[in-house]
Parts: structure tokens; sequence; C-alpha cells
């Protein structure tokens, strides 16, 4: 046994990874050495580095957090390329430099699963007009026309002469040409890159620990904070007792932001932690304390009869048909708080100066991070850099929300020119969220003499995310994201054609923070109305399947879908005995879903055996990573149908660890089989459309074993034994 | 100062006995393979091999650690990635973001050197660490693919 020094926080540097110096994508040094070293020399341009020894480094502005986005976006740069895949790395631009240089990667945003259907165009362009540069420049070296100069995998060759060169030969000269406009892009057709379902680059790093997420930051001399907020949303604090601290090794200082958190400041984490939880703090829980999850329900509920709601998507006159229809069907459905719970909870590392802020964060936007830095530091954000961290999760939670550096950034301002990391406990992460909103969904429906359906209505009624995120983008006080799968068309379209149809929101926003939750409003939405199809088609006694592709021929893409998953299932011929089938279908963020899960239930206890889901996002860059998106969606789905709910008591979320809020399993994941079957012309998302289809396939499904239908989530709340 | 042996090697921390050994590895030794994701045995991210046997360091005082026990992390379960679970784990790209992979890994190398040849009931019962991204399909194969066995 080798016998090494002890190491303390100030004989060591970096975490584990010893001395790297890429842009802050491995290690957290990001300063400006770190850049100065990267610098931006054999920069083709702003997209593609080539180096002298042949590696192609590929700039990726949008955040990479388990989705694959990273090296999606790195297929699109490197088949415009025409580099060699193995000599492909990427590295993150910083917000700071892309502000320096006029927005040069433009959006940083990573979220609503538009990584790379948001930004596919222009990363292409960069990848093609870097080709041509490099072509440019061997064949004015050999001073012959580019248009000769063929290009295999980073070699350039004109063949006539029989000479060769590579990108990184020519890579300086190729740096110093203007960036040529409008390169044709190649037909996604003859991709042989993009479209592979190629490995991921991230992961030789995540498998032996080497992968530094924001909750690994080490800086040199840095402190660590821990922090509490006011359990109940907009609560202040009334008064701090130090007493409990005042002998507590490491504790630096106790300090409180914005009369709302208290964070205390210490050498290690775990003492901030230990200190922060024994202070005595007496909270002004203000005018919220008395709310409770009931009180919301019945706040909601009043929605789905108010006189006055939006109206999201309207044909014919769905409340006169209703009127005179033969027979009518009505249901109500709700949908609890959800919680992100990304496995790496909030954290930002910050240092202050009076002239300069540097935060070293997950987010989900580096811009809005970079933007929350500058503002908390009191700063114009050309004095300010965000050093994007791997995130251990994003599901939306870092997105919008940079709540977690504004705090940091204020803490740092307590010791100007210290690096302190605040890292939020999982209690505070749970109890501080930003929720999936609450909803409940009244729906009814008409059927004629002759059993056809002549309308269906659909009132929603609850909490609107962009009131509570980005009240700006609200139309005339209307969220239509709120009607996310109900849409007259694009990317979040209804797929089927009744002959009169309301659908309203009544905007009910509670006190508890909402937010982007990945895959948004399509979770409930699709709920809503696949499993209130799924009630007409039993009250028609008619089949699942063909009832609704009664409804579909408008949309054909869904109806591909749908038969490809009843198809592969084998909807024709019986399941095992003892085994029942439920569908589901949507179109979300521009892509084509559906899916069939097979369950059983046996003495009350569900088991979902298998579950068969197909996806038409247009073009698919990376099959493999789709499938994996689509069996993560099922976990992420199916988690918040079994389980998720975070409950509000004395105006605070109850839930406060895994213990209280529990997520699927091994033991619960079904076999689920993916069809990716892009069909062209548009580019659809894939990190969350694939959730809205599980709960309502898995709860249709479950009505055909039990004869329950569940319209109030989660299913733990329900016995499912038989009656 | 508590002495600890760790990944082989022998060293001092300074830290009250009551402090958990995962904050002693991420703070002190700069371990941080080894990750905080519930600090009360709930989702294994904090996993690390003690003596050989699966042990989620986020609750294990280092009072309970003594210098003669060992304690394996991420960074010493081989020296170069070529443990066959990592190795399997690039094979089948299993990682998404890969916040709990570290102690997927670590719970599924106790698994293995208990049982080189898991069926899935045993890979249900010893792997009950939490994955929000959702990899348990990929896990569940990198575990077979490492023992040689089939699904
Ligand atoms: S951090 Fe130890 S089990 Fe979750
Ligand atoms: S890979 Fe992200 S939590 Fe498991």
């Amino acid at each position: 046994m080798t016998s090494i020094k002890k190491l303390t926080r100030r004989s060591f540097v970096l975490g584990s990874a010893g001395a790297g110096l890429s842009l802050g994508l491995r290690l957290p040094l990001g300063i400006s050495d770190a850049q100065a070293q990267t610098g931006f020399t054999d920069e083709i341009n702003a997209w593609v580095v080539v180096r002298p020894d042949e590696q192609v480094i590929i700039r990726i502005a949008r955040s990479e957090m388990g989705q694959g986005t990273l090296t999606g976006l790195a297929q699109l740069v490197a088949e415009e390329l025409e580099c060699d895949w193995q000599h492909v790395t990427t590295e993150y631009p910083t917000p700071g430099t892309s502000l320096e240089r006029g927005r040069i990667w433009q959006s940083f945003a990573t979220g609503g699963s538009r990584g790379i259907r948001e930004s596919h165009d222009y990363v292409r362009q960069g990848g093609a007009t870097a080709r041509e540069m490099l072509r440019s420049a061997a064949a004015s070296a050999w001073d012959v026309p580019a248009s000769e100069c063929s290009i295999a995998r980073g070699v350039i060759t004109h063949a006539a002469s029989k000479r060769s060169t590579t990108y990184g030969q020519v890579a300086n000269a190729a740096a110093q040409l203007d960036v040529p406009a409008d390169v044709p892009l190649k037909d996604p057709a003859d991709w042989t890159v993009a479209g592979q379902p190629l490995k991921r680059l991230d992961t030789a790093d995540k498998v032996v620990g080497k992968q530094i997420y924001g909750a690994d930051v080490i800086l040199p001399g840095m402190l660590n904070a821990a922090i509490r907020q006011c359990p109940v949303f907009g609560g202040t604090v009334a008064s701090i007792d130090e007493t409990p601290i005042k002998s507590m090794p490491g504790v630096k200082k106790v300090v409180t932001l914005e009369n709302k958190t208290v964070a205390v400041i210490a050498d290690y984490w775990w003492q901030a932690k230990t200190a922060v939880e024994a202070l005595n703090i007496t909270w002004d829980e203000g005018e919220h304390a008395g709310v409770t999850s009931a009180s919301i329900a019945e706040f909601v509920a009043a929605g789905l009869e108010a006189d006055t709601a939006f109206v999201g998507n309207q044909n014919g006159d769905a409340p006169a048909a209703l009127d005179t229809a033969a027979r009518t069907v009505e249901a109500t459905y709700s949908y609890p708080y959800q919680h992100h719970a990304t496995m790496e909870p909030m954290n930002a590392t910050a240092r202050w100066t009076e002239d300069r802020c540097e935060v070293w964060c997950p987010t989900q936007n580096g811009e809005s991070a970079l933007a929350a830095a500058a503002k908390s530091a009191d700063l114009p954000p050309q004095q300010c850099e965000v050093y994007k961290m791997h995130l251990g999760g994003g599901f939306g939670r870092r997105g919008t929300s940079h709540d977690y550096v504004h705090q940091a950034v204020q803490i740092a301002r307590h010791m100007p020119g210290v690096p302190v990391k605040l890292l939020w406990t999982r209690e505070e992460d749970m109890t501080h969220g930003v929720y999936h909103p609450v909803t409940q969904c009244k729906l009814s429906a008409g059927f004629d003499a002759d059993g056809k359906v002549t309308a269906l209505r659909a009132r929603i009624s609850g909490q609107s995310i962009l009131a509570g995120v980005m009240p700006q983008r609200l139309k005339g006080g209307a969220d239509m994201v709120t009607f996310q799968c109900f849409m007259p068309g694009g990317d979040h379209s209804i797929a089927y054609s009744f002959p009169n149809l309301l659908v309203e929101h009544a905007m009910r926003n509670p006190h508890v923070p909402p937010g982007f939750w990945r895959g948004v409003n399509a979770n409930q939405n699709v709920v809503y109305m696949e499993c209130f199809i799924d009630e007409l088609a039993h009250t028609a006694g008619r089949d699942p399947l063909e009832f609704r592709l009664e409804f579909m021929g408008e949309h054909p893409r869904n109806v591909a879908v749908l038969k490809a998953v009843a198809e592969r299932i084998g909807w024709d011929t019986p399941p095992a005995p003892g085994v029942f089938r439920g569908l589901a279908q949507c179109t979300a963020f521009a892509s084509h879903i559906a899916a069939c899960a097979e369950v059983s239930v046996t003495d009350g206890e569900l088991k979902i055996h298998r579950i068969v889901a197909a996806t038409d996002c247009g073009y698919a860059v990376n099959p493999q990573q789709i499938e994996a998106q689509i069996e993560g969606s099922f976990v992420y789905g199916l988690s918040a149908m079994l389980y998720g709910e975070c409950t509000v008591k004395d105006g605070r979320i109850e839930q406060k660890n895994f213990d209280t809020y529990p997520v699927m399993r091994m033991a619960d994941m079904p076999e689920v089989e993916s069809i990716v079957m892009p069909s062209g012309g548009f580019w659809g998302g894939v990190g969350e459309p694939t959730i809205a289809v599980a709960a309502p396939a898995v709860l249709n499904a479950l009505f055909a074993a039990t004869g329950k239908r569940i319209r109030e989530l989660p299913l733990r709340h329900h016995n499912l034994s038989a009656a | 100062m508590p002495k600890l042996n760790v990944n082989g090697n022998a060293v001092e921390v300074e830290a009250d006995s009551a402090t958990p050994l995962l904050w002693v590895l991420r703070e002190q030794l700069a371990l941080t393979g080894t990750k905080y994701g519930c600090g009360i045995a709930q989702c294994g991210a904090c996993t690390v091999l003690l003596n050989g046997a699966a042990v989620r360091s986020c609750v294990l005082p280092l009072a309970a650690v003594s210098e003669t026990d060992e304690v394996i992390t991420i960074e010493g379960l081989s020296s170069d990635g070529s443990h066959p679970l990592q190795a399997a784990w690039v094979e089948l790209d299993v990682p998404q973001c890969g916040y709990c992979q570290t102690g997927m890994i670590m719970a599924a190398a106790a698994l293995l050197a208990e049982k080189p040849k898991p069926s899935d009931e045993d890979i249900d019962a010893a792997m009950t660490n939490i994955c929000r991204c959702g990899t348990y399909r990929r896990v569940r194969a990198g575990i077979h693919r490492a023992a040689g066995t089939t699904a």
C-alpha cells in the first residue's frame, strides 16, 4: 500500500480530473487563462476548430443534460464538414464570449425538445462553410480551382495532379478566409454521419467518475454554502438565532439573501449544511401559510364551471351540439404537482469582485444564466461570465429559473474574490422547485342517434406556466402553451377532427411556483384526451383503435405511428391470458407519437409487461439515442403516473426526499420496444413527446384489465383490487 | 485525525467522526465521482464498495469506517476504465446525464462479485439505485453483457 499525503481543501484543485485545458467543458477551470490557452486560433468559423494534429473541435451552444443533443449536433456539423468522425471532440463556447461576438452562436436555450430542431440549419451551415474554406485553402495553395478538389474524411485531394493534404495542414490558411455565404446543405438522404446510430461522444468520462458536474466544481480557495429558504413560498425571514452554531467548525459567515433565504458559508459543504440546519430561524410565512392541496383543488375546480375562459381551439358550435346530442358522456380528470427531481440538486459556484463576476453552473440556457449572474452581481453582462458545467439532469428545472445562480452570486458578494459553491440539499431542492402545474379537465362528448360523435368539449382549468415564468409571452392574458396537443395546427396539434370542437382554459394560478417540466402540458393534456377517447370508444362499444382512426383522416402521420404500434404489438390477435392492452397517440414537440401498453393486474398489483412506442420525428439524427430518449421518457412519464405527486399543506410542499416522493426503479421497468420511423420533411423533437403517451397507454390498458377508469393521478392512491 | 484506506491508499482526513464518508471522499479527497443525490440512502448515487460490499456512503459516518476497511470508489474500480462493467457501459452507451451511473456501476460491481451470473430477478433486487433519465433497460443489459449472460 502506498501512502498519500493528506489532501486539504487548499492543496488540490479541480477535482480528480487533473489539469486539462478544454474550455470549461471537462474542467471547471474555465477562467480566462484556460480560454487564452484554447484561444480561437485554428478557428475555421464559429462552429469548427481544426487543430494541426487533425483534431476537429465542434462548438456546441446548447446544453448536454443526458438527452444526447451534444452528439447529435456534432453529427450534423460533422456531416457537412466531411471530417473524420474519429477526430471529433466538442466544446462549449461561453455565453460571455457569445455576447462579445454578437451572439454568433445564437440561442443557448435547451428546452422544449428544441436543441436540434431549432438550430439544425445554422449548425449545418457552420459545417458546410468550414468545409468550403478548407477546400479553398488547399486549392489556392496548389493554385487549382477549388471545384477540382474533392474531400473525404478530412483529406482533400486534387486528383489531376495527384496531390492531397489534410484538414489539419490547411486549417491555419482556411481560418484566414472569409466565411462564404449560403453553401448548399446536403440532402438528408445522402447523410452518412448524421442519421447513423453513432456512440455518444460523452460516455467515457461518465463511467470512470471523471465527468465534472456543477456539484463537483472545486476551485482553489473555494468555500462552500448551504441554504434554507422559507418553507412557504413567498414568506420571509423574521429572525435568526445563531447561538446553536457558534462553536461549529469551519463556519465562516451567516448571510441572508433578499430576506427570504438564509445561507451559511463554511470551509466544507458538510459543515455549512450541518450549521444551516442547526440555526434557529423564525419565518414570517406570509399570506399563503394556510393553503392546502384541498384548497387548491377547490380553487381549480371552480374554473371548470366558470363563465369565461380562454379559447384554444374551436370549430362549429360544440355547446349547442352537446345540447342537442342524443347521448352525452362527461368525465373530469385531474393532474397533480410534480417535481423535476434531477439527480443532481441545484447548485452554482460564483466568484464576485466589484468589477467581475464568474459563475460555474449546470444550466439549460447559458445566456439566461449569464443574465441572472449579471443581475445579482449588479454588473453589466459584459463583466460577467458563465462556464456551463455538465448537468446531472435538467428536465426543464434549469432552463428558465436560475434561482440557484442568483443565490450563489448573492452569497459570493459577501466574500469578494473568493469562489463559493452553493449546493442545495435534496430537501431544499424538492421543497423549492418550479413544479409541473396542477390542472383539471372536464371533457364532454355528444353522440347522435346513430352513435356518431358530434361534439367534443374540453374545459381545462388550472395553472399557467407562462404566467409564472414568462408573463411577457401571454397573449391577451392567455397562455397558449396550456393547449398543447389540443391546438388546431403546429407542433402540438390535436390529431382528431370532430364536427364540433371547443377547447378552453380557465386560468387559476395558486401560489406554488410553476415551471416547464419535461413534456410540459402535453403530459396531462394527452392523458385527458387519450383516456377520454378510450371512454368514448368503450361507450360506443367500439374497438379503441378503429374508433380513433375514424377521426384521424386528416393526420396521416399520426395514423401511421398508431398503426405501426398496433401491428408490432399484434393488435389483431388477442394478448396472453390475463394481459390487456391500451393505446395512446399524439403530436407533441412537432413529432408524431403512439404507444401500446400490455399490462396485467393480479391481487391489485399492476404489472406493465411491455410497451411498444413509435416516433415519427421527421429526420432522425441518431436513432439509437432516440431509442434511449423513448425509453427514458417512459421512465419519466410512468414515474409521474405511478407515484408522482407533490402535495401542499400549510402553504408548503410536503414531500422532501425520495422516501416520500417515490420514482420508478429498475424492478418497475417494463420492456420497451421503440419504432423510430422518420418520414422526412420536418424536424421533430425526441426528448419529451413520448412522455405524453406513457401514462394514457397504461391507464387505458388498466381499464381494459379492471374496468376501473383512473381519472385522478397518481395511481398509487387507487385500489386496483377487483371491486 | 481519522485515517482511511481509499482505493488502496492510506489517507488522513480532517473531519469529525459524524461526517458521512461521502463528503470526505468528495470534499477532502476530491473523489467527486461518488455523487450526492439524496443523503438518506434512497438513491444510490453515493454507492461505494466497503470491503467489497455496496454501501451508501451518504449515511455512513466516518466513525463506522476504520483504517483497515477497504473503501473502493469509482475512481478505484479499475485503473483505466477497463472493468467489464465500464467496458459494457461504453459499448451499450448506457449513461444519459450520467449522474447516477457511477453509483449504478458500483452497485453492479458488488452484485457481480457476489453473483457472477445474475438473473433478472437478482438485478431487480440488487439494483435499487434511482436514475431519473431512465437508463434502467441499458443498465440491465450492461450487467448482463459484463456477466456474459443474456436477459
Ligand atoms: S446520496 Fe446516498 S443514497 Fe442518495
Ligand atoms: S443517467 Fe441521468 S440520472 Fe441516470
